[in-house]
């Protein structure tokens, strides 16, 4: 009965990817492919010091013995490493303030609605911008140095701190950890750096912007965050690409690290490119976060909305190793028409009377396919250890799938583990009762998978939290009717 | 002003409507009476306009536009209410947001300004104070964990806030004690004008003393078989439905 024509669901499918224009700028790219030249040529072009170029090194030969990992439940032609461009960057030299941006990169940061002029910019809010594979720009770094806090990207933390940044980088994820990790040390060309000092407060939320722009380009940001004894900080980090037939390969690395009582909050919204509907085109989307709850009582939380992608392979955890540390996951996944998504979490629990919670909802539509993979390890050290975990998949249309898998190790008798898990399916009777109420069929998709989605939704800084909320809606346009 | 005529419909191969009739002019209040399987849910939803059900023959005009071709969302806009026999749960969804999500949709597809969040709460806050509702009912999700009696009382609240012209009572009154019987005649009443009517579906006569009808029909076999005044619900809770499918 519904009038929604095959031709309407097709032209909002069309639309519906709005970041996916192009920003036409003179930029600057090594050769394709990788190899030890192009390693040292990065390394080189951000004038790193002797350290961090043996680390790059040493991290690109484990890659080369290292295999594709096979074990998710995602499937794509084999990625050719060498048909990739690996640096890409505005060729003008990078700016020394906001004055010096490129206006056309301003340009697009307003179009993607992130101003980085700071008037302009949304209030309580410092914006990192990384535009392939540097940053362009960063906000408010002079009322943060005022508190004492360091946000700057990390090729300056390179230079500037280093002490900080050889103490900390591949001290969670180490360089050889899995594939893309070992892949993106070798190659990592810019991202975040943040530090907190002892017993700061940071007086405002942090955030990145990645954009893919280039063609055939990796996007390979590494991201770093330290919060000493009594800090705490909010982040959070948004992405956008523009719409291309060619898969494109995305591998960052985020690591945490939190020490006694301090908190890292760590949100995320995912908006690359997830393709059309026929699954052409997309962001690979392989990221490797991990935080360290390394003091006692201190406490990492992330939360993820992942909506684009083509493919998405990311497990956000917490290494509970502080006495009375606390590990959060809370997760949204969408896929609609060809998008696949692995992703989950690990909470590993070593210290006493650590505790973790996951909260994971998959939302399914189109011919697409969800699964949450999960471990909980309790090692035997972490009496008093507890986790509740609870993930939900919802259904829209037959033709998509939603799996779940956890592994549960506990090794320790006093440990508490709880696992609850549903499956539903958007009924009919729930889209009849929104629209005898007035709502249309989109909206109403809208409202019920919104509700589904509120205990993660929630945890969400407020500004992300409305955002969010549109985002989920305007993914799964076209998925009912 | 409703018009059916002569409407058949059918679910899959069964046939369930074999030829309605019924005009309900505004202000009036119909109720239609029936056994069990005699059509009348399939009635509520055919107007409604509900997937699954097939219209064979026959057109449906409300304020003289046919409504069959019109999505459920265009049909709620127009002005026509459904009170669900089951009301179903939406998880998450808080009720007053639901509540002003429909308000507002309505509205815009009308053409009027959609309200704001604080004109939207007074109006809401009116309404359950009306129905003798507790104020927590808006912040709760909606029909999560409702008894039943709750949520008939839900239906009554969306149907004070939307104000329909027509509302279509699917037997709201089943599974109600007194007190909730009375607290829907209230909802019903309190709408009651010159513009507003109601097609009340209902298997027993008991609601029918609280909303006194301007008509009775009875629906046996997929058809009306017997209309009369309100003193014919007494008639038939005392000689029941038995030998009227015949007639």
């Amino acid at each position: 009965m519904s009038t929604t024509t095959e031709a309407t669901i097709q032209e909002l499918a069309a639309q519906k990817y709005k970041y996916g224009f192009s920003t036409d700028i003179l930029m600057e790219e090594f050769p394709k492919g990788l190899s030890e030249d192009i390693v040292r040529l990065i390394s080189a072009k951000k004038g790193e010091p002797t350290w961090l170029l043996e680390w790059r090194l040493k991290s690109y030969h484990a890659w080369l013995k290292m295999e594709e990992p096979e074990w998710a439940r995602v499937h794509h032609p084999p990625i050719d490493y060498d048909d990739l461009y690996y640096y890409a960057a505005p060729a003008k030299p990078v700016p020394k303030s906001l004055d010096e941006v490129d206006p056309e990169l301003l340009k697009t940061y307003e179009k993607l609605g992130i101003p980085l002029n700071e008037r302009a910019a949304l209030a309580g809010v410092a914006v990192d911008a990384v535009f392939d594979s540097v940053s362009v720009a960063t906000t408010f770094r002079d009322t943060l140095a005022k508190a004492g806090v360091i946000f700057c990207p990390i090729s300056e933390a390179v230079k500037e701190h280093p002490e900080l940044v050889r103490q900390y980088l591949g001290s969670v994820v180490p360089a050889g950890d899995n594939y893309f990790a070992a892949l993106n040390s070798a190659v990592f060309s810019d991202g975040s750096f943040v530090f907190i000092p002892k017993g700061v407060r940071c007086p405002m939320e942090l955030s990145t912007y990645f954009r893919i722009n280039a063609r055939n380009t990796g996007q390979f940001e590494r991201t770093l965050i330290i919060a000493e004894d009594g800090a705490s900080v909010s982040y959070l980090e948004g992405c956008t690409a523009p719409m291309r037939d060619e898969n494109q390969l995305h591998a960052a690395v985020v690591e945490l690290v939190a020490m006694d009582e301090a908190k890292i909050k760590y949100s995320t919204v995912q908006n690359w490119y997830p393709g059309d509907a026929e699954g052409k085109g997309g962001i690979y989307n392989f990221v490797t976060k991990r935080g360290a709850c390394r003091g006692k009582n201190s406490k990492i939380s992330w939360t993820q909305v992942e909506t684009g992608s083509a493919i998405t392979w990311k497990y956000p955890s917490c290494i509970l190793q502080g006495d009375g540390s606390v590990g959060e996951f809370y997760s949204v996944a969408v896929t609609n028409n060809r998008q696949q998504a692995d992703t989950g979490t690990k909470m590993i629990h070593i210290g006493k009377n650590t505790t973790s919670t996951i909260i994971s909802k998959g939302i399914s539509a189109g011919h697409s396919n969800n699964t949450y993979r999960g471990l909980v390890k309790i090692m035997p050290g972490a009496s008093g250890a507890r986790n509740f975990t609870q993930c939900d998949s919802l259904l829209i249309g037959d033709q998509c799938g939603a799996h779940t898998v956890p592994y549960i190790e506990n090794r320790n008798a006093s440990a508490k583990v709880e696992h609850e898990a549903t499956t539903s399916k958007i009924a009919e009777d729930q889209l009849f009762y929104c629209r005898s109420r007035g709502l249309s069929e989109e909206d109403a998709v809208g409202l019920i998978v919104n509700g589904f989605c509120k205990d993660v939704l929630k945890e969400l800084p407020m500004e992300f939290a409305v955002e969010a909320q549109k985002l989920l809606a305007v993914s799964l346009e076209g998925s009912v009717g | 002003m409703l018009e059916i005529k002569n409407l058949h419909a059918r679910i899959g191969d069964a046939e369930i409507l074999k030829g309605v009739t019924l005009t309900i002019p505004d202000g009036e209040i119909h109720a239609i009476m029936g056994p069990n399987g005699a059509g009348k849910s399939t009635l509520s939803y055919v107007l409604s306009g509900r997937d699954g059900y097939e219209v064979t023959d026959g057109e449906v005009l409300f304020n003289g536009e046919n409504i069959l071709e019109m999505d459920p969302e265009d049909r709620a806009a127009t002005g026509l209410f459904l009170a669900f026999q089951y009301p179903v749960e939406l998880p998450g969804v808080g009720n007053a947001n639901f509540l002003r999500t429909s308000l507002n949709a309505i509205r815009r597809k009308r053409g009027e300004d959609e309200l704001d969040a604080v004109a939207f709460l007074k109006l809401a806050r009116g309404a359950v104070k009306q129905l003798a509702m507790k104020e927590d009912f808006l912040k709760r999700n909606v029909n999560v964990g409702f008894s039943g009696g709750e949520k008939k009382r839900n239906e009554m609240l969306q149907m004070a806030i939307l104000k329909p012209h027509l509302a279509i009572l699917d037997e709201t009154d089943s599974g109600l004690d007194i007190d909730a019987l009375k607290i829907v005649a209230e909802g019903v009443n309190s709408l009651r004008d010159e513009k507003f009517s109601a097609l009340i579906i209902t298997h027993y006569q008991r609601l029918l003393d609280y909303i006194v009808p301007d008509m009775v029909h009875v629906l046996a076999g997929g058809k009306i078989v017997r209309s009369g005044p309100a003193s014919l619900a007494l008639e038939l809770e005392a000689s029941g439905y038995a030998g009227l499918e015949a007639a």
